[in-house]
């Protein structure tokens, strides 16, 4: 039995600054390639700190302390990170002093901060928190996962008051720029907000970090209950509505209590016959929104579509720029995520208002 | 010898990303540990990796690192007198 949980804190830093999304604001890229727009990190991380931190680093560490700050608390009682690929920058930084050195004088802070794992021991070791830390690296359902060991956590005892999770991911000059050379990003330079209408394979990327204070207790500033999370491995286009029909069954629901979805769709042409079926058949009635335009696509990508739901379950207010069909809606009660990755990696996350 | 201090100060504030710093906020005799320039282990690694890479001085005691990483001063001295390029 899976108890109700509450996100009571939320913190996004993305290709898109703040609260953009809901105002005038739109950050517009004509790149495949886009960096996150960084907070003033120095309001958040010492100097002395700072200057060894990659970009995943400072801006995870940010946002879980921005999320905690949201919740009105400062010491979570676990910090659950999910992370596809981990630490690139100094990964990359690190493997290119191994070549141009000739495998000598490497640097060993760049080899040090290069594990997976280096986010959220940083937020312990900065918040001073010795409790349960762990990182799930899961390509494009990371953040899934660890938001799967949210909803275990809950059920241990003692029963923890407040778990710490986010999802982050870097970008980094090499490693990332291989995206063009499997197909992954599109061969042509992009412009974000055509995204949809590109129709050729491939798709845009960015970076970000997305973290959520999460109790068992409902507050006054609660945002959403997260109801629950699958992710699974399909490579058909009917498992996918299968699936999500068997989940919402699971917990009680069907089709109709779902008001609103958010996609996954990142404009890959390759893929989008995952969409395609929810959107004209089982979601047909539903508003549909789309995020991947405004903030590319990577592995914890889906952080973003969280932190909207989670705005859209509070404030009931439902930005233009996202949607994907026109039919109408207040304010929603149940909102479904669906994303997919490569046609492999599939995930459903279900929040509802509090 | 002079000269020295200040390659050693532009590549330590280089290496260690100390980009608060400039060259004239680093006293030759402040401490390069706890209460002065903060350093901390890590660092003392790159520092290690430092000596190696451009004077050719290979430290294999970790006890000698606390010997000369005392200041800039100390440091000057231990390299004039054991650098090997």
């Amino acid at each position: 039995m899976k108890n109700k949980l509450y996100i009571n804190g939320i913190a996004s830093i993305s290709a898109q600054a703040g609260n953009a999304v809901f105002s005038d604001s739109i950050a517009e890229y004509h790149q495949n390639i886009i960096p996150a727009i960084a907070p003033n990190y120095k309001e958040f991380i010492t100097a002395t700190a700072l200057r060894r931190m990659s970009g995943a680093i400072k801006m995870g560490l940010t946002a879980a302390k921005i999320a905690l700050k949201d919740a009105g608390t400062s010491m979570p009682d676990a910090i659950i990170t999910g992370t596809g690929q981990g630490c690139q920058q100094d990964t990359e930084k690190f493997l290119k002093a191994m070549l141009v050195q000739n495998e000598a004088f490497v640097s060993p802070t760049a080899f040090i901060q290069s594990t997976h794992n280096t986010v959220g021991g940083q937020i312990a070791l900065n918040l001073k928190c010795r409790a349960y830390n762990v990182t799930y690296t899961q390509n494009s359902g990371s953040l899934e996962s660890a938001l799967i060991d949210v909803q275990l956590q809950f059920l241990e005892q003692p029963v923890p008051e407040t778990i710490l999770v986010g999802g982050v991911d870097e970008i980094s000059e090499k490693i990332t720029s291989f995206l063009y050379l499997d197909g992954q990003l599109k061969q042509e330079e992009t412009y974000n907000l055509d995204l949809f209408k590109t129709g050729s394979p491939g798709s845009i990327t960015s970076e970000g970090a997305h973290f959520f204070s999460i109790s068992s207790v409902k507050s006054s500033e609660t945002y959403a209950g997260l109801l629950d999370v699958l992710v699974f491995n399909s490579n058909t286009s009917e498992e996918v509505s299968e699936r999500i029909n068997r989940f919402l069954k699971e917990n009680h629901l069907t089709e109709d209590a779902i008001e609103l979805v958010i996609l996954g769709n990142n404009g890959d042409s390759r893929y989008d016959h995952f969409y395609t079926p929810l959107q004209d058949e089982i979601f047909r009635n539903k508003t549909q929104l789309g995020y991947k335009h405004l903030v590319g696509d990577y592995n914890t990508v889906s952080g973003y579509a969280v932190w909207l739901a989670c705005n859209i379950l509070k404030n009931g207010e439902i930005p233009e720029i996202c949607k994907l069909n026109s039919v109408p809606i207040e304010k929603p009660k149940n909102i479904l995520i669906y994303n997919q990755y490569l046609g492999e990696n599939h995930s459903i996350i279900l929040l509802s208002s509090r | 010898m002079s000269d020295l201090r200040t390659r050693l100060k532009q590549s330590i504030i280089e290496q260690l990303n100390l980009e608060e710093f400039e060259v004239e906020d680093i006293a030759n005799d402040e401490a390069l540990f706890g209460d002065g320039l903060g350093l901390d282990s890590i660092d003392a690694l790159e520092l290690i990796v430092l000596l190696e890479k451009e004077y050719g001085i290979k430290l294999t005691e970790p006890q000698q690192g606390k010997e000369i990483f005392i200041s800039i001063d100390k440091m000057a001295e231990y390299i004039e007198a054991h650098r090997t390029k």
